[in-house]
């Protein structure tokens, strides 16, 4: 039974993080709410009840376009970053032997520790008419002429998977290392497979971290305006440019707001669809 | 040691403390400007001659800048660097502070720069150019004919598609096209504004991309764009020394010609020193070193700033040709907010395309 002495010191304990909460989220949250609900008279701002600014999203075709840009590439980075980070994040947890795993671990998160602009402009350099990935395929002879690749959707997806693999390979392997070897030899007992083990085992359990990585990364992804900036070269617009944009010049702070609350609705559909899998104690 | 002791020296460890505070705060300049004044090389003299820390605060973006200061205390912030058509915004908003004309060198700048029209509002001058250029075309003469340069009609035509990148602001770009119509960019408006988005549909078909400062830079310099609508001196004579095949010219039919003003922000608490940085900014030595910044070269708008230059800078910012390209530029488009609006929507769906 819980004192209320007990009680107040848990309260204590929670009250910095609350007041954190509360004060750098809550607050910046109603702030933008109102923000999106009101309208720019010339340069001046009017406060009321509006919703001319989330109007515009029908009405003007980039504004739309720029949500279901976002939301392709979004969701491409995502499925392309589980597939790859699962197998090297298998290989570290179960190839690699136990005094390496750190070491692969380390090497796997290396470009971490890569300024995420300059990591964005080197790959540009890369992928440029006469980078190395042209250069090299010009001289195997696979190609005629240099491939359009920097400036490109798929220029943009590279330098977002590049980061992300990182990401997931660590939730995937946090999850991965947790499973107790007795499942994978209780199904093979019962003579499932190495598939059947992994269909029916493995994958469900370490559904958690899959999960919870792909939601970091569908956060982190649709609300960048680096990467699409660089790499994308401005071929096509997301969210996040969009909204520089509108601030840049006529700092239309309402319909900024109201994109950035879109986003934030997005990301809530994304929350609640994954809210399921989502094991934050599992990574 | 006993008590009295410690509270003495604590008290005067606190007083010389804030004593030190108050004097640093009165050494302290802060100026909101573009990456040009962040050269150590432009700053430096000032700072030892008056004994004062600049403080720079770099920002893109009139908008962004307005923002700032709106959410700034008075004496925040002491001089502004900001775009010459955007300066009637800032007098609007009551962010810039009248300046002494007496005391500026405007008689010595090339006549076609002074601009009373943009830094003068109600007979009160409030700026005072610094800095001017050309939004026109930058392109590799290794691998582009100079000749197609030379009109605007060419530049973006199909000889040339995939090969070219247009620079990120709607402003300059669309003044390009308009130009290119025989439209004069004091003349756009609603009614021609479609013309203008035929032009940019155009030239957006044709461009590999749309590139800011750096991005522009890098694409022509490790070749993979040929030509940037937009360019100019500002963009390629940083890079001119290593790479001398990347240039840059105006088309027969003209250019765009974007300037930058400084002035001292209403409610500075050093209005003396901040007046004496504008001066030092126009003065001939702070225009040559504003010229050749680091971030990006322009010309000055103090032409007396010719004798601090030498011929190869002078060279490379076309110092001779200056009274030609004068003539053929014409004014940024400086659109009231419908139009501006309206114009950045055009920009917008058209990079959606």
């Amino acid at each position: 039974m819980t004192t209320t002495g007990q009680r107040a010191q848990g309260w204590g304990f929670v009250a910095p993080a609350l007041l954190w909460t509360f004060a750098f989220f809550i607050v910046p949250f109603i702030v933008m709410g109102a923000m999106s609900l009101a309208t720019l008279d010339g340069r001046t701002l009017i406060w009321g009840l509006s919703f001319q600014n989330y109007a515009e999203l029908a009405e003007k075709r980039f504004l739309w376009r720029a949500i279901v840009v976002s939301l392709e590439i979004t969701l491409t980075v995502t499925v392309v970053s589980v597939v790859l980070a699962y197998p090297l994040a298998w290989i570290i947890a179960f190839n690699v032997p136990k005094r390496w795993q750190r070491l692969a671990l380390l090497l796997a998160i290396l470009p971490f520790w890569t300024s995420y602009v300059v990591r964005s402009y080197a790959w540009l350099l890369v992928l440029a008419r006469d980078g190395v990935v042209n250069q090299t395929m010009l001289n195997l002879g696979l190609i005629a002429e240099p491939l359009t690749l920097a400036n490109t959707r798929f220029a943009t997806v590279t330098g977002f998977v590049h980061f992300f693999v990182m990401l997931l390979t660590l939730t995937i392997y946090a999850n991965l290392v947790q499973l107790s070897p007795n499942y994978r030899r209780a199904a093979q007992d019962l003579g499932a497979s190495a598939f059947q083990t992994f269909r029916h085992v493995i994958l469900p359990l370490t559904l958690p971290g899959i999960v919870t990585g792909a939601f970091l990364t569908f956060v982190l992804c649709i609300g960048d305006y680096v990467t699409p900036q660089i790499l994308g070269g401005n071929t096509e617009l997301t969210v996040p440019q969009v909204i520089m944009v509108q601030l840049g010049r006529r700092a239309d702070f309402p319909l900024a707001a109201a994109l950035a609350i879109v986003l934030m609705g997005i990301v809530t559909v994304a929350y609640l669809a994954a809210a399921r899998w989502l094991r934050l104690d599992r990574i | 040691m006993d008590m009295t002791k410690l509270t003495s020296t604590l008290l005067a460890t606190t007083v010389l403390t804030c004593a030190a505070g108050a004097v640093t705060a009165q050494e302290q300049l802060n100026a909101l400007v573009w990456c040009d004044h962040m050269d150590p090389a432009l700053i430096a003299p000032f700072e030892a001659e008056h004994n004062v820390t600049v403080n720079l605060r770099e920002y893109e973006g009139t908008g962004a800048a307005l923002a700032l200061l709106d959410q700034s205390r008075p004496g925040d912030w002491d001089v502004l660097v900001i775009d010459g058509i955007d300066v009637f915004r800032a007098v609007d908003a009551g962010i810039l502070a009248p300046l002494d004309a007496a005391q500026l060198p405007t008689a010595d700048f090339f006549p076609e720069v002074v601009m009373e029209g943009v830094n003068t509002v109600d007979g009160v001058t409030y700026a005072v150019t610094e800095k001017f250029g050309y939004n026109t075309i930058s392109y590799n003469t290794a691998n582009v004919d100079p000749a197609d340069m030379e009109s605007l009609s060419t530049v973006w035509s199909e000889k040339y598609d995939g090969r070219i990148s247009i620079y990120d602001y709607y402003l300059p770009v669309m003044g390009l096209a308009a130009i290119s119509q025989g439209i004069a960019t004091a003349d756009i408006g609603s009614d021609n504004l479609d013309a203008i988005g035929e032009v940019m549909g155009t030239m957006r078909s044709r461009a590999a991309s749309v590139a800011g400062v750096v991005a522009a830079q890098t694409a022509l310099a490790t070749g993979e764009v040929d030509i940037v609508v937009g360019g100019g001196e500002w963009l390629t004579a940083v890079l001119a020394e290593e790479q001398p095949d990347l240039t840059w010219t105006i088309p027969s039919e003209g250019a765009v010609r974007w300037t930058q003003s400084i002035g001292v922000v209403e409610g500075t608490q050093k209005p003396d020193l901040a007046l004496e940085f504008v001066k030092y900014i126009v003065s001939p030595e702070g225009q040559a070193r504003l010229a050749t910044s680091s971030c990006f070269w322009g010309m000055p708008a103090n032409a007396l700033a010719g004798d601090f230059l030498t011929d190869d800078q002078k060279a490379i910012l076309r110092w001779d040709d200056q009274p030609d390209y004068l003539a053929l530029s014409q004014l940024y488009p400086a659109p009231d907010d419908a139009l501006d609006a309206d114009m950045q929507d055009m920009w917008l769906d058209t990079l959606s395309q």
